[in-house]
């Protein structure tokens, strides 16, 4: 439910009372490792912070249908055409459900929408990858779903209510995401030799950016420690990862394919999976803009919203002509 | 109690936002599952149905203008609900002498 | 006519403790797959059955494939998924239609899709026209919803069971479709004018392409009791689409018709397009699966 920024904005150096009792119920909450719901007093710095993660998330959400989307006319069998719809429309809807989850916390979907268009919001720099081949489809399902999946199924488990709760939906309806990404490039592997090759390919080239999905180092990362604290969090960004990689490493074998990664191996010592070093310059690069696809994403985006303005206003000028005919009636 | 003070601030054209409430099969209750935003109540119902319904989660949906919701004042919650606290005399489990006895 | 579709639920995330007490409760629920039909040992019993379904299943496919455009550029995220709905219901109805058809010549869903020439297709010049912008694909979709909605509830009378059974699971989809188009036929038609005048734009736009629908070919001579008469669906066609522009505040456009003949083969200059994009990969993979 979208409802009212509580106050406590104020730049006051000292806390109103109702500040620090509701100050002190939410660390009890917090404390409890219980939920905190949209009415609830909440310290600005964890609204400002939850109200940043899940819009990036839902703004990901949107922008990552954009390089599905565009095989969907030339997917090669129509049951593959019917599974790519439907993902991609389930991504519209994981969109929305984290764009209503956010709009709990006091902004609505217009400024998100704004901060988004303007650039002044970020979004997952995955999604500013070309997807060139139909094998692209399958990578991005099986290791950029799977990243997501990875970083998403802990969240299910946030302290705020609405956010976990939207979660536990999207993990729920991205489990056949992976599987059927990983399916095509099962079948790919075991076709032509042209059709493995394609595989391979896209293995090589996603690889890389899905490790980076969760984000640099925690030494890297100011905000993990305080979003650990609130429990959203719950494990570190290299640790998620190198679980992730873990299982790739184990699930590559079934496509007889390879991970493009010589230093990747289990370390009995330390429990861990240890891959190569990524590039994380190249990933600062992407975030700023400098991807092959910011600004193709970014465009279509933006005319997509440009060009539905008459239709959206003429939806609410016939909402507003029928309610004046109800009032004269 | 206080007015949820709901504010749209001229979402999407001034596309209010809207709860939806799915009944997942008969013989249950309407539970919440979210909000969309729709020009007027018929098309808020279809977004619905298309967002919130897409693998068969429901038999019936409700939508409800978010402003239309009256929330109880969290402010005021422990006050609110206070009272059925220590009243254990509500409860099957306080009377604890008929224990063992059938069919009661 | 069975339909075998496993009913599953997914229990794997109820780990998640308070959390799932969403009103999420998901199956895939029950209903004729193209899977069932390709499953089934009937194949149409005569030529002119499976030139009918594939008329059916080719408007559909084409259609699809346009609508399929819309998915990321809808005028709001919650039409996307409207316009997506859409587009996934229409290409499932085309998969029936082109597997049930396909029987007859030993040919797959695919081999009908990827590996048929332009003029071999039989879709009308309608589904062909490109989208537009909203109004056109809304008028489009009005004229199209009208028009499929009145073939399949005649054909759940066919006595050919394959095509009654398809037309029944569509019949409920396209009733869906057909009132989408009409809820946004109003607000368009009434809404501004910049909407009423880009919608009374898309009619003469599309009028012309009307006619075509409703024309019989030698091929319905031999459908008797298992197909209507296109010709005979018009009056009604028009009484309904009459009705539904007037409470919009349009009406029937003056414009000739087009002379169009995809069922035929001959199509507008857009099916070229269409089919290059919808068949280049799989036709650059000959033998391959996917």
């Amino acid at each position: 439910m979208a409802e009212q920024t509580t106050s406590g904005g104020h730049l006051s150096a000292v806390l109103s009372p109702e500040d620090e009792a509701g100050q002190q119920r939410f660390d009890a909450i917090i404390e409890q490792d219980s939920r905190i719901e949209p009415r609830d007093w909440m310290p600005e710095a964890y609204r400002k912070s939850l109200t940043r993660q899940m819009s990036q998330h839902a703004h990901s959400e949107i922008i990552g249908m954009q390089p599905e989307a565009n095989w969907i006319t030339r997917a090669p069998s129509l049951k593959r055409k019917s599974i790519l719809i439907a993902k991609v429309q389930d991504e519209a809807g994981h969109g929305l459900y984290l764009y209503s989850s956010t709009e709990t916390l006091g902004t609505d979907r217009d400024t998100l929408n704004d901060q988004l268009m303007s650039g002044r919001a970020k979004y997952s720099s995955i999604f500013n990858y070309p997807a060139r081949t139909w094998a692209d489809m399958g990578a991005i399902g099986w290791l950029v779903d799977g990243a997501a999946i990875a970083n998403q199924v802990p969240l299910c488990r946030a302290s705020y209510g609405p956010y976990g709760r939207a979660m536990v939906r999207i993990c729920k309806e991205e489990s056949f995401h992976q599987r059927q990404g990983f399916e095509i490039l099962l079948e790919l592997a075991n076709g032509t030799e042209a059709q493995k090759k394609m595989a391979q390919d896209a293995i090589d080239r996603f690889y890389a950016p899905a490790l980076m999905m969760f984000g640099p180092s925690d030494n890297d990362s100011p905000n993990s420690k305080q979003s650990m604290a609130w429990n959203v969090k719950r494990f570190s960004n290299d640790d998620l990862r190198q679980r992730f990689v873990g299982m790739i490493a184990e699930q590559v074998k079934v496509l007889g394919l390879t991970l493009p990664d010589p230093e990747l191996r289990y370390d009995e010592e330390t429990g861990q999976w240890i891959h190569m070093e990524l590039d994380w310059d190249e990933f600062n690069r992407v975030i700023k803009g400098g991807g092959p696809c910011n600004s193709q994403r970014m465009a279509r985006r933006r005319e997509a919203h440009e060009e539905g303005a008459w239709v959206r206003e003429a939806a609410s000028a016939y909402a507003r002509k029928q309610q004046m005919k109800e009032q004269v009636a | 109690m206080t007015m949820s003070n709901t504010s749209n601030n001229g979402s999407s054209a001034g596309w209010p936002l809207w709860e939806v409430f799915v009944r997942s099969s008969r013989g249950l209750s309407h539970v919440h599952a979210g909000s969309l935003h729709a020009p007027d109540a018929e098309m808020a119902v279809r977004n619905a149905r298309d967002l919130y319904t897409r693998r068969n989660e429901g038999v019936s949906l409700w939508v409800v203008r978010s402003e239309d919701i009256l929330t109880s004042d969290p402010d005021a919650k422990d006050a609110m609900f206070e009272s059925p606290k220590g009243k254990d005399y509500r409860h099957a489990t306080y009377y604890t002498k008929s224990e063992g006895v059938k069919h009661l | 006519m069975s339909a075998p579709s496993s009913q599953t639920t997914d229990h794997s995330l109820d780990s998640f403790g308070d959390a799932t007490a969403s009103a999420t409760r998901v199956t895939p629920g029950n209903a004729l797959r193209p899977e069932d039909i390709a499953l089934q040992d009937t194949a149409p019993a005569t030529e002119a059955i499976a030139q009918y379904a594939l008329r059916l299943g080719d408007d559909a496919l084409v259609y699809s494939q346009r609508m399929a455009h819309w998915v990321s550029r809808a005028p709001e995220l919650e039409e996307d998924i409207a316009l997506g709905n859409i587009t996934l219901d229409q290409l499932g109805h085309a998969r029936s239609f082109l597997t049930y058809a396909g029987k007859k010549w030993d040919k797959t869903e695919d081999d009908l899709a990827y590996w048929r020439e332009e003029e071999e297709f039989t879709s009308v010049h309608l589904v062909e026209q490109p989208n537009g912008d909203f109004a056109e694909t809304i008028v489009r979709a009005l004229f199209l919803g009208i028009y499929q909605h009145m073939v399949y509830t005649r054909l759940l009378e066919s006595s050919d069971e394959t095509l009654s059974a398809i037309a029944a699971k569509a019949l409920k989809e396209v009733d869906y479709h057909l009132e989408h188009a009409e809820l946004w036929t109003l607000r368009l038609g009434s809404g501004t004018e910049e909407s009423a005048r880009r919608m009374r734009r898309a009619l003469e736009k599309l009028w012309p392409y009307v006619d075509e629908l409703f024309q019989d070919e030698p091929l319905h001579d031999e459908l008797e009791g298992i197909a209507p008469r296109p010709s005979t669906l018009r009056e009604e066609w028009t009484a309904r689409l009459t009705e539904i522009l007037e409470r919009a505040e349009l009406s029937v456009p003056e414009v000739p018709f087009a002379m169009a003949y995809g069922r035929r083969g001959e199509h507008s200059e857009h099916l070229g397009y269409i089919l290059a994009e919808m068949q280049v990969l799989a036709r650059k993979h000959p033998g391959a699966t996917w």
